[in-house]
C-alpha cells in the first residue's frame, strides 16, 4: 500500500505552520517559498485553523492541464513533479479546486509529493504519514 | 536585509538595503531604535503627521520556532515618550517572507486608507467605506475576505478605539494578538490608517543545512519536552491568578487590596475547566499559548437562541478587567474582555482607568454627571457601558479619561490612587520593590520587560535598592537581545545565550555570548538616549501613593527606598 500524508484529526490544528516551514526546509530553504502545505484560519482564528495540501487525486486535474508533462499521474493517486520540464504556466494552480498547489517565487508550482517530512514536525497530531488503501 | 519605507502623505514607497543596521543591531528592538533615530524628530506631537512607526523582525524569523514577534516602535501618544509594543500572530513571518527586515510608516493620508504590502508591491487602498466600523473583528474579516494571501499574511487593524484616538488604543493582528500598549492604535488612527496587510511568500537558502536542522530540532525539543515553557503549554499565563492572590500580590479594586475573594472563579483553572474552547498558535510556535474561551450568551427576549463567541484570555486581562475592577463573575469578565477586543483597546490601561474612575466617584472627586454610569466595583454591566463611553467620548470626562489615568488625575485629582508609571497604566503585579522599581525604570513600562515581580519572589525584602537596580538592568539588557532577536519572552528559558550563539552559526553569522551581552548593553543605552531626547526625566517620575499604602510581599513599601533606587539608576545608567 502507498504511504501518504494524511489528516488524523483536523480539529486539532492550531495553525502554527510548522508543517509549512518544514516543507521548505526539506529543500534547504528558510521561509515558505517551496512549501506545498498551507496553514490557514477558518475565516478568522475564532473558528480555528486547518491545513491545505494535495489530497492525491487518482484522476488529477493538475496533471491533465499540464502542457509539458512536468506533472505525472501516480497510479495510486497523487503526482510526480518533474521540475526541469516545468515552464511555470500556472495551469495546475488554477486547476486544483481545493487550492492545494502554490506558486514559488520562480513561477513554478509547489506541490505536495507526499514525502511525509512535515508530519514529523506537527506538534499536535494533526498530520501523519502512513499507508493508505488506494480508493 | 531590506527596509521598506512607506510615506502616507505622498502615497509612495521605497526599499533600502540596510544590512549594516541588522549586522550591528541584530534586528527587532535594536534596529527599530536606530530607524526611529534616523526618521523621527523626537520633539513632534505623537498624533501629528510627523510621527513615525517602525515594525521590525529579527534574524531568526522565520528560520526558527518561537522567534515570531514583531517590535513596533513609535512616539507614544499616551506617554509622550518612546512607545514600544510587541505582538505575535503572523506579522513577523509575513514581513520576513515578503523580503523585509523592517517596515517604516511615515506621514498621514488625506483620506482613510489601508495598506497592502504584497511581497515587492505596496498598494494604498481606499478605506473610506470601512472607516467608522468600531468592531476590529469585523474590520479584520472584511479585509481578509477582500484581499489575497490567505495563510501567509497578517492583517493588522484598528477598531473604534484607534479611530477615536483613545491614547491607549491598540493594533490587533490575527484577531487575538495585539500591539497592545502605549497607543499604537491611536497613531494609526491619526494617520488615517485603518489597517496594514502584509502578504509574504519567499525564502532563502540556508548556509549549513545539516547544522541548521540539528539546532532546529534542539529548539523544538526544548520547547516541547523540557519545563522551559510548561507554564504556557498548560493553563497559559492565567495560571498566575491563584498564586499571586496567595502571596498577596493580585491588584484588586484599584489596588486597595491585593487579595480577591473572587479568585477561584476567575483563575486559570476555572477558565480551563468551564470555558476553554480552543487553543491557537502564533506562526512557527508549537506551544499554542493563545487560550480561547467559549462564551454562550442568550439573545435578549428570545428563548432558545444563543450566540457563541470565542474570547482570548490571558493573565493581564483577568487582572485589569477582573480583580482590579472587583469583577468575579467569569462570564461578565469575558464580556468585558470581548468589549475591549471589539474596540481595539489596551485591556490593562482600560481596566486601570476604570478602576481609578470608580474610586474617584466613590470619593466624590467626580459625580455621576461626569461618569454617566454609576460605576461600582464588581458591576461589570456598568463597566461595559463605560468602555463604550471611553471610545465614543460623549462628554469632557470621557474625552479626558480616554487620554489615560495620568491625564485624568491631572484634571480631576486623585493622583494618589492613579496607578500609572511613566504615564502608563500599571500591569498586574504588586509583589514588592523590584516590581515597582522595574515599572519605573523599565524601558517599555510593561512588566514583560523588567522581570521585577520574579526578582521580588527570589530576593525577599532585605536587599539594597542598588542591587535591585543592577539586577533589573542586567536582565533587561539581555532582554534587549531577546527582543532584537524577536524571540517570544515566554521562550526565554529556551533561548539561553549559548543556544542563541549556536543558532546563528548555520545562518552564516559568527558571534559569541560576550558579543551578544555587549550588544544588549549598547541597545539599552541607545534606547535610554532616545528616551531622553524625547524628554524623559527620571526626576519627574511619579510614585503613586497607593503602592506605598497597600501591603505587598515586602510589607509596606518605603518611598525613600524607591527614590534611592531611582537616584542610583539615574547616576549609573541614564546618560544625558
Amino acid at each position: 500500500m502507498p504511504k501518504r500524508l494524511v489528516i488524523k484529526d483536523i480539529e486539532k490544528c492550531v495553525g502554527c505552520g510548522l508543517c509549512m516551514f518544514a516543507c521548505s526546509s526539506r529543500r534547504g530553504i528558510i521561509g515558505n517559498d517551496y512549501s506545498a502545505i498551507l496553514p490557514v484560519s477558518l475565516s478568522g482564528f475564532e473558528r480555528g485553523a486547518t491545513v491545505i495540501f494535495c489530497r492525491a487525486c487518482k484522476e488529477a486535474p493538475c496533471v491533465q492541464v499540464c502542457p509539458t508533462n512536468a506533472l505525472v499521474q501516480k497510479k495510486a493517486g497523487g503526482v510526480i513533479f518533474r521540475e526541469e520540464l516545468c515552464i511555470g504556466c500556472g495551469n495546475c494552480i488554477d486547476a486544483c479546486m481545493i487550492g492545494a498547489i502554490f506558486r514559488r517565487s520562480d513561477g513554478k508550482p509547489a506541490v505536495c509529493i507526499h514525502c511525509g517530512y512535515c508530519a514529523k514536525f506537527c506538534p499536535h497530531g494533526v498530520l501523519a504519514y502512513e499507508e493508505v488503501e488506494a480508493f | 536585509m531590506r527596509v521598506l519605507k512607506i510615506d502616507l502623505s505622498r502615497y509612495r514607497y521605497e526599499v533600502e538595503d540596510r544590512r549594516d543596521l541588522f549586522e550591528e543591531w541584530i534586528g527587532g528592538t535594536g534596529v527599530a531604535v536606530q530607524l526611529l533615530k534616523e526618521e523621527l524628530d523626537p520633539n513632534v506631537d505623537p498624533l501629528s503627521e510627523e510621527n513615525v512607526i517602525v515594525f521590525a523582525r529579527g534574524p531568526f524569523t522565520p528560520a526558527y520556532p518561537l522567534a515570531s514577534k514583531t517590535v513596533a516602535m513609535f512616539k507614544s501618544p499616551l506617554t509622550g515618550n518612546l512607545g514600544e509594543s510587541h505582538a505575535g500572530g503572523r506579522t513577523a513571518v509575513a514581513i520576513a517572507n515578503a523580503g523585509y527586515g523592517a517596515v517604516v510608516i511615515k506621514g498621514r493620508s488625506k483620506k482613510p486608507v489601508y495598506i497592502v504590502i504584497d511581497n515587492d508591491k505596496v498598494y494604498f487602498k481606499d478605506a473610506r467605506v470601512i472607516w467608522g466600523i468600531a468592531d476590529s473583528l469585523i474590520v479584520g474579516r472584511i479585509i481578509a475576505e477582500k484581499e489575497g494571501g490567505r495563510g501567509i499574511r497578517t492583517v493588522m487593524r484598528i477598531g473604534g478605539g484607534g479611530e477615536r484616538l483613545v491614547r491607549f488604543a491598540c493594533v490587533t493582528t490575527e484577531t487575538y494578538r495585539h500591539f497592545g500598549r502605549m497607543g499604537l492604535g491611536a497613531v494609526f488612527g491619526s494617520k488615517n490608517l485603518k489597517a496594514l496587510v502584509v502578504i509574504g511568500r519567499g525564502g532563502f537558502k540556508v548556509r549549513d543545512k545539516a547544522g541548521y536542522n540539528e539546532i532546529y530540532r534542539e529548539i523544538l525539543k526544548l520547547s516541547l519536552e523540557s519545563d522551559a515553557m510548561k507554564k504556557y503549554h498548560l493553563l497559559g499565563t492565567a495560571v498566575n491568578v491563584k498564586p499571586l492572590n496567595v502571596i498577596k500580590a493580585l491588584p484588586t479594586r484599584n489596588l486597595k487590596s491585593t487579595t480577591f475573594e473572587g479568585t477561584d472563579d476567575i483563575s486559570g483553572e476555572a477558565f480551563a475547566e468551564f470555558n476553554l474552547g480552543r487553543r491557537i498558535a502564533c506562526s512557527h510556535c508549537p506551544i499554542a499559548c493563545i487560550h480561547l474561551a467559549t462564551l454562550r450568551i442568550p439573545y435578549e427576549g428570545e428563548p432558545y437562541f444563543y450566540k457563541t463567541i470565542m474570547i482570548s484570555y490571558d493573565y493581564e486581562l483577568i487582572y485589569s478587567l477582573g480583580s482590579m475592577l472587583g469583577v468575579g463573575d467569569r462570564d461578565g469578565l469575558l464580556r468585558l474582555i470581548h468589549r475591549v477586543e471589539y474596540y481595539g483597546l489596551d485591556a490593562m490601561s482600560t481596566g486601570v482607568c476604570l478602576a481609578w474612575a470608580t474610586e474617584a466617584l466613590e470619593r466624590n472627586l467626580v459625580s455621576k454627571d461626569e461618569t454617566i454610569v454609576d460605576l461600582k466595583f464588581g458591576d461589570f454591566k456598568g463597566y461595559m457601558e463605560a468602555i463604550d463611553y471611553i471610545v465614543k467620548q460623549p462628554n469632557e470626562f470621557y474625552r479626558i479619561l480616554a487620554q489615560g489615568v495620568e491625564k485624568a488625575s491631572d484634571v480631576y485629582g486623585g493622583k494618589d490612587f492613579a496607578l500609572a508609571f511613566g504615564k502608563n497604566e500599571m500591569p498586574g503585579y504588586h509583589v514588592g520593590y523590584a516590581t515597582h522599581i522595574g515599572y519605573l525604570i523599565g524601558l517599555r513600562h510593561s512588566h514583560l520587560d523588567n522581570a521585577g515581580y520574579a526578582l521580588d519572589q527570589k530576593i525577599g525584602g532585605d536587599v539594597k535598592p542598588e542591587e535591585i537596580v543592577d539586577r533589573l538592568v542586567k536582565e533587561e539588557q539581555w532582554r534587549q537581545v531577546l527582543s532584537s532577536l524577536v524571540v517570544c519572552f515566554f521562550a526565554r528559558g529556551v533561548y539561553k545565550p549559548e543556544l542563541v550563539v549556536k543558532a546563528f552559526k548555520p545562518l552564516g553569522i559568527e558571534t559569541s555570548e560576550d558579543e551578544l551581552m555587549e550588544k544588549g548593553r549598547r541597545i539599552y543605552k541607545e534606547k535610554i538616549r532616545l528616551k531622553v531626547k524625547m524628554g524623559f526625566d527620571v526626576d519627574s517620575l511619579r510614585i503613586p501613593k497607593r503602592i506605598l499604602e497597600t501591603e505587598c510581599m515586602h510589607g509596606r513599601l518605603n518611598e525613600e527606598y524607591i527614590k534611592r533606587a531611582l537616584k542610583y539608576w539615574k547616576e549609573k545608567y541614564v546618560v544625558s
